[in-house]
């Protein structure tokens, strides 16, 4: 939190607070305990929509929630409507598997999620929820010397902006994970680049406590609203049309992750995005077995294990555009042999809930943070399957720039034109193939 | 996804032997206008709904096919040789 501080703005203050939930601690806990727990408010109020707000924001994600707690909190702008046309927590903050990292490569993402990093450091502290932040590590293992090399760079370039980054050898690797298969035929393991502060996070406490501490704030949070239409007089936009009748606004927020392209469309914007399902899955309850987070580099598998004991583990996207939130059984096939080539005696663990979620994949990998064509349309969308680990820094830099009207220093690279300039941030370098990244 | 894609040369056939290439776009002429190529490359319609894209049977007739399907239900509606389309794949 120390660093973190430096980086948040502490002199704009919303001037009133509505207090509507109970601050947390451990004497509210024991009393409330004491008293049958009886006295437990709603953690955030079902507002009626009102006829104007100085900011909506589409998508109550984790990203639009944070980017109303930051805009309240951090930037003094509290007539807040976020739009959410489920409930909170529905869409891909409750469907990712939890993961949180900030070893980049590229100048223009990595002190954005070291950003996001330091955020999550100081967040349970800075919102007053446990989100079970828990920095276990991350290890990315490596295969030949080539990857090594690439790690080797990785891990410098990390390094350089202040990031810690570790290179371990295959017997560094083996004291932290000795039931991997070293000697598989195909992909021996040789070692890893480990990011110790990297870790795992309740990804749904992270949805409530942005909820709860943007609501503290006065924003309103408006669930089973969907957004049909984007009403524009003279080039601006005026407002929405939702299934709960019209709402004006003096800005226009889309945070709408998988489903960006299409209310994008309602502004006659096409993007450079491609939406495709990403699939994950957790295994029956074993007892402790993998302590942190480890990624197999020959591709397409990562595991850790959840406090609950199940093992939490995906793979890649399927490869096909999907608005379906389920995939296709021939990637859940391709994850677990990946899963078993890297970690033999996962054979026999029983997989208890697989699903998916939507990504929206930009066409370079990277997100997408910026003003539109339309002036008072602002668009944070191109999180592809890295969304979750950037929530923070994505919520306080999409604040950011709907306050000052210019992006934040770690989130300049993020720019809607780029594809139009020639300035990519390809950290895959796969070029404009979505589906590769 | 439906598991059996109906590839026109090899009938029916498993999604395991495609590989997805994406959009199925005309391709502008070499000296159309940047701004032209631009939208080829990089922006996408991406709808809820009906969807072309070009696959390659990779694992059978080794063709390139345009299959319609639906990116909802991921339900193949059609599944047409590229060439017989008149597309330069």
């Amino acid at each position: 939190m120390k660093h973190a501080r430096s980086l948040l703005l502490k002199d704009q203050r919303p001037l009133s607070r509505k207090a509507t939930a109970m601050r947390y601690s451990a004497l509210s806990l024991l009393w409330n305990g004491l008293r049958g727990n009886r006295d437990w408010r709603p953690a955030w109020r079902q507002p009626q929509p009102k006829p104007h707000y100085d900011v909506i924001i589409v998508g109550g994600g984790g990203h639009g929630l944070a980017a109303a707690y930051y805009l309240a909190k951090e930037f003094g702008i509290a007539n807040v409507a976020v739009l959410e046309k489920s409930y909170i927590g529905s869409g891909n903050v409750g469907r990712n598997t939890t993961i949180i990292r900030s070893n980049y490569l590229l100048p223009g993402n990595n002190p954005f999620y070291e950003l996001s990093m330091k955020l999550w450091e100081g967040l349970e502290r800075d919102f007053n929820f446990n989100a079970m932040i828990s920095q276990r590590g991350v290890l990315n293992l490596y295969h030949s010397d080539a990857q090594r090399d690439a790690y080797m760079r990785r891990g410098n370039a990390m390094r350089l902006h202040g990031v810690d980054a570790e290179l371990l050898d295959r017997d560094d690797v083996r004291r932290m994970v000795p039931f991997l298969d070293f000697d598989n035929a195909r992909f021996p393991i040789k070692g890893g680049l480990l990011q110790r502060r990297g870790g795992t996070v309740r990804h749904d406490a992270v949805a409530w406590g942005y909820a709860r501490g943007a609501d503290r704030h006065g924003v309103d949070i408006i669930q089973g609203c969907e957004v049909t239409g984007i009403r524009r007089e003279n080039g601006r936009v005026a407002g929405v049309e939702t299934s709960r009748g019209f709402i004006g606004c003096g800005k226009l927020a889309l945070a709408a992750a998988g489903n960006s392209s299409e209310v994008a469309r309602m502004a006659d914007l096409k993007l450079p995005l491609e939406s495709h399902v990403l699939q994950a899955f957790v295994s029956e309850g074993l007892k402790p077995f993998i302590d942190g987070v480890v990624t197999f580099g020959a591709g397409h598998f990562y595991v850790s294990q959840s406090d609950k004991g199940g093992l939490v583990f995906g793979g890649d996207i399927d490869g096909y555009n999907s608005y379906a939130q389920r995939g296709n059984l021939a990637t859940v096939e391709h994850v677990a042999e990946a899963g078993k080539a890297m970690i033999p005696a996962l054979s026999r663990v029983r997989v208890l809930r697989a699903w998916g979620g939507i990504m929206d994949m930009s066409m370079d990998g990277s997100p997408i943070i910026d003003r539109t064509p339309i002036d008072n349309l602002y668009l944070n969308a191109g999180w592809c399957y890295g969304g979750f680990k950037a929530t923070p820094a994505s919520g306080f830099c999409f604040a950011h720039l709907l306050a000052r009207g210019v992006p934040h220093e770690t989130a300049a690279a993020f720019r809607l034109d780029r594809f139009r300039r020639g300035h990519l941030i390809d950290e895959k370098g796969q070029g404009a193939q979505p589906n590769l990244h | 996804m439906a598991s059996l894609v109906p590839c026109p040369h090899c009938g029916p056939r498993p999604k395991e032997e495609f590989t997805i290439k994406g959009a199925a776009l005309p391709r502008p002429a070499p000296t159309a206008d940047p701004a032209e190529w631009f939208d080829y490359v990089y922006l996408r319609d991406n709808p809820r709904g009906s969807y072309a894209e070009y696959w390659h049977h990779t694992a059978g007739c080794r063709r390139w096919l345009v299959v319609s399907r639906d990116t909802i239900t991921h339900q193949v509606a059609a599944c047409r040789d590229a060439a017989a389309q008149g597309h330069a794949a």
